[in-house]
């Protein structure tokens, strides 16, 4: 019988063709299976080990399931209250001009309760860098109504489906900042296929590289998925996500440098 | 030579804190604060000693401005007055969570609701007993001149980063609007990054290969955690009590009768006094400086001397409340406000002292 490589045989470093970024922590992601903030956070870390920031950067965490990012992002953080990342890491930039800042929100933290927030950041072309994770709904609090979230979806505080007569429509904050003369770099990607994890990567590349240059803003939306709050399997969720979050919230550059 | 200015309270303020090395100002315009922000800008701070001055869309993004700055480690400040304030709560309460330093200040307006831009009083619970959610106190300095607010600028950010906690200056429309003498002093250096490592190592600077990451939340979903948390803080708040108290004594020696009374209310009570020594009656006044620590123990004391204490407040009776605690029962307190912006003239607070303590107790509410 042939002999079967133990694990440490196979982890020898001439094997190694990945491993995980350093910048991530061995804390067990508080994520549900399924779920594309594990990959988006790991692609954040990913391009800043890459690029050799972690000295130079504070991120802000924002109040919704990516709460406590912090914990998986070995890097300095702050949490900031609901809605409000943009006005810190503002504060944080301001004084530290030369850090690179960013914040890790969800579409009710961006969309909602940190609107005014959000437009302004955007407006002052503060230079920062906004990862937005859209699954259309509220995931922490249990699959309430979101402002992305699509016409006639289900949700806890929208049984019977998002009425938009009553409940007014799904936001497309996204290509509303990007009309703004401050944000220099819009993007909208997702992780959930591998081609996808690629072309979200290139994106967080730019968003990253680019705040160096103070040109402002940089925007990078990832549309994932939420199989927990939508209340379907990870495959299943992925595909719906295609089918229905897609059309309305399309993937690609929204605005390139010129 | 002396460096000696005629300013308005809320100009003196400003170039006390560009004077006391202060990195950052995150405001929104507000009667009667603005000129704070005016006062700034004109000022050309960055080119003066680099200080960061920037008009936010709110106070709520204002004081969440702050809250980036000073998990950074830097010396940070917003103003506004009573309805800004109240729209900053929730930031107040996620700094008083982090411990974060910062000086705050509130040009105290009648309210409630949009109220009226003549100065007031009733923002002292919301100051003094935590106006955010959450057990947490800020220690809270109470000016009664335009020199004062000066001085607390400095005097403000070395408590908040003495103690890792937020600092207001409760003052009022009178006090910020009113122009006197201030003497000013020489420019405090701000911190150079090197030097906030040192002072703050808990600060969000960017992780370095010698230190564990710096995290800043107040998050911590274990509850037997944010009891400990709790009770570290609570701990903080009684060192604070016991080591911070400040109070200023007018002609308290010998007096029989005693004003208790903060900013704008302790200037007019202080022209009462005269008054009384005028009219043979022994009167004096304890002027709290620090509304949280409050001189406790100061009043106990006097409680023991005097026959009687009036509570002078541009409020409908909010300090009197602390007075009462103090004096616990062993002489009369009463208490005198006038509301929704209107202040009291000296000799009508000496009538209601008189009225109360000295001639037959038979109160009348006062009329104009």
């Amino acid at each position: 019988m042939s002999h079967i490589p133990t694990k440490d045989e196979i982890c020898e470093p001439e094997n190694m063709v990945y491993s995980r970024t350093c910048l991530l922590t061995d804390n067990a992601l508080s994520y549900c299976p399924g779920c594309g903030h594990g990959t988006a956070h790991r692609l954040i870390m990913e391009v800043i080990e890459e690029m050799n920031l972690q000295a130079d950067t504070i991120g802000v965490a924002p109040v919704g399931c990516s709460v406590l990012a912090y914990d998986f992002m070995n890097i300095d953080m702050q949490q900031a209250a609901h809605g409000r990342a943009p006005a810190v890491a503002t504060g944080i930039k301001r004084l530290y001009p030369d850090k690179f800042v960013f914040t890790y929100q969800g579409d009710g933290d961006l969309a909602a309760i940190g609107t005014g927030e959000t437009i302004h950041v955007c407006n002052r072309g503060e230079n920062i860098t906004v990862f937005f994770v859209n699954n259309g709904i509220y995931g922490m609090t249990g699959g309430q109504m979101a402002p992305t979230t699509l016409p006639n979806m289900k949700t806890a505080t929208s049984p019977f489906g998002r009425d938009t007569e009553t409940m007014g429509h799904p936001l497309k904050i996204t290509e509303l900042i990007a009309n703004l003369p401050g944000t220099y770099f819009v993007s909208r990607q997702s992780v959930h296929t591998p081609a996808n994890v690629r072309k979200a990567k290139k994106a967080i590349e730019k968003a990253i590289s680019y705040q160096k240059l103070n040109k402002g803003l940089c925007f990078v939306e990832i549309v994932s998925n939420c199989n927990s709050g939508w209340k379907m399997t990870p495959l299943e969720s992925n595909k719906w996500m295609e089918d229905n979050m897609f059309p309305y919230y399309p993937l690609g550059d929204i605005k390139v440098p010129k | 030579m002396k460096d000696i200015r005629l300013m308005k309270g809320n100009e003196a303020i400003a170039e006390g804190v560009i004077r006391a090395g202060c990195d950052g100002y995150f405001g929104y315009p507000i009667t009667p604060q603005s000129e704070v922000l005016e006062y700034l800008m004109a000022n050309k701070t960055k080119e003066r000693t680099g200080m960061i001055v920037l008009q936010a869309e709110s106070e709520i993004a204002s004081i969440h401005m702050v809250y980036g700055g000073a998990a950074a480690g830097k010396r940070v400040m917003t103003s506004s007055s009573s309805p800004g304030i109240s729209l900053m709560q929730e930031g107040i309460s996620f700094m008083a969570g982090t411990e974060l330093p910062c000086l705050l200040l509130n040009v105290v307006r009648g309210g409630p609701g949009l109220g009226t831009i003549q100065p007031s009083q009733s923002d002292y619970f919301q100051t003094v007993k935590g106006g955010g959610h959450g057990d947490y106190k800020m220690i809270v300095l109470a000016p009664a001149s335009v020199q004062e607010m000066y001085d607390f600028a400095k005097l403000g950010f070395e408590l908040a980063f003495k103690h890792r906690i937020q600092v207001m200056v409760l003052s009022d429309g009178a006090i910020g609007q009113m122009m006197e003498k201030v003497e000013l002093d020489e420019q405090v250096p701000r911190w150079t990054d090197a030097e906030i490592k040192i002072k703050s190592p808990w600060a969000t600077t960017g992780k370095t290969p010698d230190r564990e990451r710096n995290i800043i939340t107040s998050l911590d979903l274990n509850p037997v955690k944010q009891e400990i948390i709790n009770i570290n803080l609570q701990k903080k708040f009684k060192h604070i009590q016991d080591t911070e108290v400040r109070f200023e004594r007018i002609q308290c020696d010998d007096a029989e009768y005693l004003f208790v009374a903060y900013g704008s209310s302790a200037r007019i009570c202080q022209k009462a006094v005269l008054l009384g020594r005028e009219r043979g009656i022994k009167v004096g006044l304890l002027r709290p400086i620090t509304l949280f620590p409050f001189p406790t123990i100061e009043l106990a004391k006097l409680a023991k001397q005097v026959k009687g204490m009036l509570s002078v407040e541009m409020s409908a009776g909010q300090m009197v409340e602390d007075v009462r605690l103090a004096v616990n029962g062993v002489v009369p307190v009463e208490h005198y406000g006038r509301l929704g912006g209107i202040m009291p003239a000296p000799d009508e607070v000496l009538n209601i002292l008189e009225k109360n303590f000295i001639k037959e107790k038979s109160y009348e509410p006062h009329t104009n």
